[in-house]
């Protein structure tokens, strides 16, 4: 079989040499290295604007005259939107390939944990604190994943608005695997009271600093101070905090090896999530003509979002008392999550 | 006595998917301390809380759509190592430059609705829904950008593709795309991201766009392009589930049933105009293959969005209360089948060649004999055209464009959905805020005049978007030289005068038209000439126009 409409009788490169025939890469934006990665040949001008490209103007417009996209849906400015890259690279193969192991990874252990009857030689006391805590905190994760969904519709490019999709699905995620994490380990263990943790996360004094900045975040317009609300600030102050300064540092302790697991995938969502975050905010925080308006709006939002995870914080601390078996103390916790607070800062020129 | 497995061993009691499903639902809750921001309005009240009806979690969605990636990208080093592209027809790749240039937007543009349409109704049933829909849409759009930087790195003419998404803004043809991809995104977020995008597009559009065209890019030797879109394709009913859900929540007020109907009424109108304008092309003109035994677009048209969409679909809505606009579908059925739309966006997709970035080549004999026995009547009315664009291909003739002796008459472009008044008898016109401005149909009038209303049959309707921006492409380069234009456009390859579209299939240099050969021509724009017409030479013109053309016989 040939190709019957090709002068040449073939389909196939390097079949004919004529102007351009050679022409193999994508030509219509500067990557940010030498030659472009994947993620920027799949990524980048995907979601064109006037400025790039769309010589109509949009050609849709909501009552008020805003375009389908508008720069003015953050508060924040920028020399030029264009120029993020996320550093995580993150594309639908490498998000499904890195979700689909954590799947498999946390499934696993909670399997095999319970082939091996683990969740039984968990300390009372310490099933108790998993059974509302960790319930109560899950809804943290969720409503973090929500505000995220709503944040990935508003920045003015792709490579914004896909690292803030593939943030919301991490943290979609976690709330699920934690949710059915502890409904499949209460389906073993005695009493075990599956709404505790949502009762808790209404109720009880301990979370509703959480919930408030929670909230709060939920409810913020701006995209960009949502994105930078929970990975510069609530993430750094009550979610590693809690993760790696409780769950993670407890779970040996109190002879549980399987929450550690599960948490720990969050971690290094985080890590992925909180880069992407602090290139785009540095880019904006050193913008040649913004910069200093920017950092002056971000230093607000470090005000506002770490008055309330500060509260937050505090008010969590009874929690680090409730397991037999204590390892660190809540203010060393707290010690280890102000000095990260205070790193993540420094890297965007911003302080307490 | 039974079987020992190891299955049976290492079995342990799991939750079940509905009570995962339901304790996943559960995570959400009423805030108390601060309100969600409704950012994205809708004039739509819905207060029963939608449901799931697809009882997916996350947990078993990722692995599930690795395996399917797993599957695609298989297939992609497969199709290489057969050396697919050898026998690709490079007259159905060239169409996927347009194709895949517009996709990915309206793709991620339905990833960016989630965030419209998951706080329209109170409950997280649907949120693991929408969840899945935005990563869905994610993928849809980067797999896609994938598979068309492939074609550039395999294809024998690359140009075209090496421009893509900077084509998509400016191309006279992708606004259509545009068109599409900004609705589901801009305006009242009910009739955008559930009404337009999910009800319509997805539910009624979708096999024609995902399943009917890959059908066809294998008949051409493109194995590609179906293993991509059929499992685009599969991921569409959880989509068609998270629509249909919402939308019945909706219906549950009676105060929303007039937006409903209006909504139905519009999207799908659109969609017909939009879609198969594209597909239509895409697969009756892009097609080598002329076996007569295979479904015709309208054949596929009546099996995928007659008897699976209207039938199935809309006509059920009536016992809920919601008046079905019957007649428009037999109206865009018949547009297919009598008025020959399909053809004639072949047609102007042909006539507007210098300013696509694609190639386009002429139908020839054995088309012609295909053509009229799927579409009795073609050939009388679109065969000369065709010997004229193949005549007039080489270099050096003038222009098809701009050619006087074939008769063919440069058409008007709708302000609704974006594709010219091709059916110059349907032709409309009507004022917004003064302006005049030209409608392919009574339909398409009603759109932009009475649906993108701030009121609409005495209703308010804050939410409800506007048309905007520079909408008639040709306003654009009014009075500009062709060349000029195409410069403008970038549609040059890198030697800086070979032009990236070509009106044949010729991969030389020295069938290649440049700048030179379509320079001294200047672009019109018909809706400025006519808004500078008085009364009675405009009057005179819309009867000539409504009269349409003949083309000229091409000896």
């Amino acid at each position: 079989m040939v190709a019957t409409s090709s002068s040449v009788g073939s389909g196939a490169a390097g079949a004919a040499i004529f102007a351009d025939s050679e022409s193999r890469r994508y030509r219509y934006f500067e990557p940010r290295a030498k030659r472009a990665t994947h993620y920027e040949d799949v990524t980048v001008d995907v979601q064109p604007d006037p400025e790039r490209y769309l010589i109509q103007d949009w050609i849709i417009s909501f009552p008020d005259g805003r375009g389908a996209y508008e720069k003015n849906s953050t508060k924040a400015q920028s020399s030029n939107w264009h120029a993020f890259r996320a550093p995580d690279q993150e594309w639908e193969r490498t998000h499904y390939q890195r979700q689909s192991r954590i799947e498999v990874m946390v499934q696993a252990v909670i399997a095999n944990g319970r082939k091996s009857g683990a969740q039984l030689a968990f300390d009372a006391a310490w099933g108790k604190t998993l059974q509302k805590h960790l319930g109560a905190w899950k809804h943290a994760e969720f409503g973090l994943g929500c505000a995220l969904m709503q944040a990935q519709r508003g920045g003015y490019t792709q490579m914004i608005n896909n690292a803030t999709l593939t943030n919301s699905s991490y943290k979609l995620r976690l709330s699920q695997d934690i949710t059915l994490y502890l409904a499949e380990i209460g389906m073993d263990i005695a009493g075990w009271d599956d709404e505790a943790g949502k009762t808790a996360w209404l109720e009880d004094p301990m979370w509703q600093g959480t919930r408030e900045a929670v909230e709060t975040i939920m409810g913020t317009e701006d995209y960009l101070e949502q994105y930078f609300a929970i990975n510069l600030v609530f993430e750094p102050l009550v979610g590693e905090l809690f993760r790696s300064g409780f769950l993670m540092q407890f779970g040996a302790a109190n002879n549980d090896f399987m929450t550690p697991s599960v948490i720990a995938a969050a971690e290094g969502d985080y890590e992925r999530n909180l880069a992407n975050a602090i290139d785009l905010i540095w880019l904006l925080a050193n913008d040649e003509k913004f910069g200093a308006a920017n950092r002056t709006l971000f230093q607000s939002w470090v005000k506002k979002h770490g008055a309330l995870a500060d509260k937050a914080a505090r008010q969590l601390q009874p929690i680090w008392s409730k397991p037999h078996s204590k390892p660190i103390s809540f203010e060393e916790a707290r010690a280890v999550s102000e000095e990260r607070f205070a790193k993540i800062l420094g890297e965007v020129s911003l302080s307490r | 006595m039974s079987t020992l497995t190891l299955n049976k061993i290492t079995a342990q009691k799991g939750i079940s998917v509905a009570d995962a499903t339901r304790k996943c639902a559960d995570l959400g809750w009423n805030p108390s301390y601060v309100q969600e921001a409704m950012t994205y309005p809708s004039d739509y009240k819905i207060t029963k809380a939608p449901r799931d009806p697809m009882k997916q979690v996350l947990r078993s969605y990722f692995s599930m759509q690795e395996e399917k990636d797993n599957r695609v990208y298989g297939a992609l080093d497969a199709a290489l190592r057969g050396d697919m592209f050898r026998n690709v027809e490079p007259r159905w790749v060239e169409w996927m430059k347009l194709f895949l240039a517009i996709i990915p937007f309206p793709e991620i543009s339905a990833a960016r609705s989630m965030a419209m349409v998951s706080r329209l109704a109170p409950g997280e049933d649907l949120r693991t829904g929408f969840t899945m829909q935005m990563v869905d849409e994610f993928r849809h759009s980067t797999i896609q950008m994938n598979l068309k930087k492939w074609y550039m790195e395999n294809y024998i003419d690359p140009a075209g593709f090496d421009i893509t998404e900077e084509a998509f803004g400016k191309c006279y043809a992708t606004t259509i795309g545009r068109q599409f991809g900004e609705g589901f995104i801009t305006g009242d977020a009910m009739t955008s991201a559930c009404m337009y995008l999910t009800v319509v597009a997805e539910t009624a559009f979708t096999n024609t766009l995902f399943v009917a065209m890959p059908s066809e890019a294998a008949r051409n030797g493109d194995y590609a392009l179906p293993t991509v879109f059929l499992s685009v394709q599969s991921d569409e009913s959880r989509h068609i589930g998270n629509g249909h859900s919402l939308m019945m929540a909706a219906l549950k007020e009676p105060e929303n049933h007039l937006l409903i109907e209006r909504d139905m009424k519009y999207a799908f109108w659109q969609n017909h105009a939009i879609v198969d304008a594209a597909i239509g092309t895409f697969i009756e003109y892009g097609t080598t293959d002329r076996d007569k035994n295979k479904e015709s677009y309208a054949e596929m048209w009546h099996r995928w969005v007659y008897e699976d969409y209207y039938r199935t679909y809309m006509l059920p809505m009536e016992k809920y209360g919601i008046k079905i606009h019957h007649d428009d579908v037999t109206l865009a059925w018949e547009r297919i089948t009598k008025k020959n739309y399909v053809h004639k966006v072949g047609q102007f997709f042909a006539v507007g060649w210098p300013v696509n970035f694609w190639r386009i080549e002429a139908q020839t004999e054995k088309d012609f004999e295909w053509f009229e026995h799927k579409y009795p009547g073609w050939y009388a009315e679109f065969g000369d055209f065709w010997k004229w664009y193949a005549k007039l291909s080489k270099p050096g003739q003038k222009v098809i464009t701009f050619n006087e002796e074939v008769g063919y008459v440069y058409p008007h472009r709708c302000w609704s959905c974006l594709v010219p008044c091709l059916i110059r008898e349907d032709m409309v016109v009507d004022t917004i805020d003064g302006q005049l401005h030209t409608f392919a149909h009574e339909i398409d009038r009603w759109t932009a005049v009475e649906a993108f209303a701030d009121e609409y049959q005495g209703r308010p309707t804050p939410a409800m978007g506007r048309f905007s921006g520079k909408r008639e492409w040709e306003t654009l380069y009014d009075g500009v030289d062709l060349a000029d234009a195409i410069v403008d456009l970038n549609f040059v390859r890198s030697d800086g005068k070979t032009l990236i579209p070509q009106p044949h299939l010729r991969f030389d240099d020295k069938d290649m038209w440049t700048l030179d050969h379509v320079r001294g021509h200047t672009l019109g724009s018909p809706l400025n000439a006519l808004r500078g017409m008085d009364e009675a030479t405009r009057k005179a013109h819309l009867a000539d126009y409504a009269k349409g053309f003949t083309i000229n016989p091409c000896n």
